[in-house]
């Protein structure tokens, strides 16, 4: 089961679709989705609320609610993930892909110490005694900086900080040495003041065991700091991709470029408004047939509502879901000026 | 009031792990009080087996509606009867029937609840409307009917009020399993590779377990006024087998000429409740670690 076209390749992404049943009728919350992941490499996606990152995370982790249909493929390592049986796929989660939550106050079962919480996949996926998980829990503990972590292993988590349990679901995530690590806004949650330590504390984690990483989040200086390469979705697809450096260089879609304005900087003169994206997200419940962004594209024309647009090729991995590259990325200087 | 010194010692008394549930238990006054008042109960069933103080059986007319003596502590019924013994021996039908109902009530209610929770779609939709179609008889209606067809008597109206203990514990299990499921760290469970029928075990029956302590201590208090009803009808604990219910009953008739005929038997049904209630109520703190501190 090894790919023969690349063995370097650990998760292969192709044309991923989902459609969710909501109260509102069917809705295709994703599609078009494709990206590849080798070993190492550190992945972000960006975007705003409801473009389907988070749903798009769950998909790789066969934890969408039965109700949803997901077509194209999901392969790790040459294995289709697609409509695995559910048993199959528990022996894949949190042995090889592990996920790290937004909000680590709910993320620990408040009944549970979290030396068990943390030694529980280690004793199912690598079977573990209780003895040797228990002292693998307190090591996995000190690496992710947990003061006098032999001590603390038997505490409750509310007897934690929001950093020092997210501090713990690291730990619960890493414990099997997972090949992939999916991290949906693990800083959301958190003081600014330890947002910075917990990415650290990832980054060096995903360095040092040769993980993949995808990183999920809202904020561009997280991503443009955090990962090689980096995929903006909005209305449920993947608007622009390509390495994190060439996209903020040189970003090409509308949408990047709005997002990029809309973002506040040091140093900007005291009374300057943020520019804003006019209008809101569509639906995911009924959106339009050409491009998902159309409605608040300053350069919009009819073409654009006409068809989906398809991926173009601006340089490199450097991709745009846009037909009017020429013209947005003529307007690149004004942009990153501003 | 509120020193550094006491600020301090109380942060380091929330920062401690949770260990010794005996020693918590016993500084925890409902715990202690309502675990005193249960085993006082328990207590006096078991001396009845053993011991009373007149034979709870032997009726004497002569002796009929006697006040408080030496001889009869707390006087006789209408058939002149013991109270005492008549309370010690009640007691054990009073607890059998709470036992035993709740039992059936919460063992099957809460395996229906989580496998609703668990398993959603249509399996839930079954039995919710299963439990509903219960719901809709009244206990006694389905004692009557258990009556009529299986005979009268104990047995008869401990199932029945088992059963319709049932659709309740269904309800309030689905309900909290739900809220549960629905929490962040079962994702994170689920994330972590663990089953529906582990995160059942593990994490969402641990959650609700004070939901459902509480829930039977309410079940037992209702069993035994249940209890007290059909024994009314005629479908409970058949004469001469005393229960308090009975008694209450017997009492009713009487009470302007012996008021207290209905006291006894009343503080007594009214002391294992509040014992219960008290007593879940302790388990309830004491089982939440983030509850877990002394008081």
């Amino acid at each position: 089961m090894v790919n023969v076209a690349n063995p370097n390749i650990l998760l292969d992404v192709q044309n991923l679709g989902i459609r969710l049943n909501t109260s509102r009728g069917p809705a295709q919350a994703v599609r078009e989705v494709s990206f590849s992941l080798r070993r190492g490499e550190t992945l972000g996606l960006v975007g705003e609320s409801g473009c389907g990152k988070s749903i798009t995370a769950l998909a790789l982790m066969g934890l969408l609610p039965d109700s949803a249909v997901v077509s194209g493929s999901i392969k790790l390592e040459g294995r289709e993930l697609v409509g695995l049986p559910d048993a199959d796929y528990c022996e894949i989660r949190g042995n090889r892909i592990s996920m790290i939550f937004q909000e680590p106050m709910t993320a620990l079962n408040p009944m549970h110490t979290i030396g068990r919480q943390i030694a529980e996949p280690l004793r199912r996926h690598k079977g573990f005694s209780a003895a040797a998980a228990r002292k693998e829990a307190i090591a996995l503990l000190d690496r992710v900086g947990l003061p006098d972590a032999g001590r603390r292993v038997d505490a409750y988590p509310h007897q934690f900080s929001g950093g020092q349990r997210q501090r713990v679901t690291i730990a619960i995530a890493l414990a099997c040495q997972p090949d992939l690590l999916i991290a949906d806004e693990p800083t959301t949650a958190l003081d600014v003041t330890i947002q910075g330590q917990i990415l650290d504390l990832i980054a060096d984690l995903v360095a040092e065991r040769g993980m993949a990483m995808i990183l999920i989040s809202h904020d561009l200086g997280v991503i443009a700091e955090n990962v090689q390469k980096m995929m903006v979705m909005y209305g449920g697809t993947v608007v622009e991709s390509g390495a994190t450096d060439a996209v903020f260089s040189r970003m090409g879609h509308p949408y990047t470029q709005g997002l990029f304005r809309a973002r506040p900087r040091l140093g900007a003169r005291k009374g300057t408004r943020l520019k804003t994206i006019a209008g809101t997200v569509p639906e995911l419940a009924d959106l339009p047939t050409g491009c998902p962004f159309a409605d608040r594209c300053p350069l919009v024309e009819s073409r654009c509502r006409a068809a989906f647009p398809a991926m173009v090729r601006v340089g490199g991995d450097h991709l745009v879901r846009c037909v009017r590259t020429d013209v947005s990325m003529a307007n690149l200087p004004e942009v990153l000026g501003a | 009031m509120s020193t550094p010194d006491t600020a301090i010692s109380m942060l380091a008394l929330a920062q401690r792990p949770a260990t010794g549930f005996w020693r918590r238990a016993l500084r925890h006054r409902s715990f202690v009080v309502g675990g005193a008042l249960v085993l006082l109960v328990l207590f006096a069933a078991l001396l009845s087996l053993v011991w009373t103080p007149w034979s709870a059986y032997d009726i004497d007319i002569a002796a009929k509606l006697k006040p408080p003596s030496s001889a009869h502590w707390l006087g006789t019924d209408v058939f002149g009867r013991d109270i005492v013994s008549l309370l010690l021996v009640g007691a054990r039908a009073t607890i059998a029937v709470g036992v035993i109902a709740v039992g059936i009530g919460l063992s099957f209610g809460v395996a229906l609840g989580l496998l609703a929770a668990a398993r959603k779609g249509w399996t839930e939709e079954l039995i919710m409307r299963m439990s509903d179609f219960t719901f809709a008889f009244p206990a006694v209606l389905s004692a009557i009917m258990l009556a009529a067809a299986v005979g009268p008597g104990m047995v008869t109206s401990i199932t029945a009020i088992g059963i319709f203990q049932i659709p309740t514990f269904v309800r309030v299990t689905r309900a909290s399993a739900n809220a549960i499921w629905s929490r962040e760290f079962v994702l994170a469970a689920r994330a972590s590779g663990k089953g529906a029928f582990r995160i059942t075990t593990e994490h969402v029956l641990p959650n609700i377990l004070s939901v459902l302590v509480v829930q039977a201590t309410i079940g037992f208090a209702l069993a035994i006024l249940a209890e007290a009803a059909l024994s009314y009808l005629g479908l409970g604990t058949q004469p001469p087998q005393p229960s308090w219910g009975r008694m209450l009953n017997e009492a009713q008739t009487l009470l302007f000429q012996a008021p207290s005929l209905a006291v006894y038997p009343g503080v007594a049904i009214a002391v294992a409740v509040l014992g219960l209630n008290l007593l879940g109520d302790g388990l309830r703190d004491l089982l939440d670690p983030r509850l877990a501190r002394e008081r």
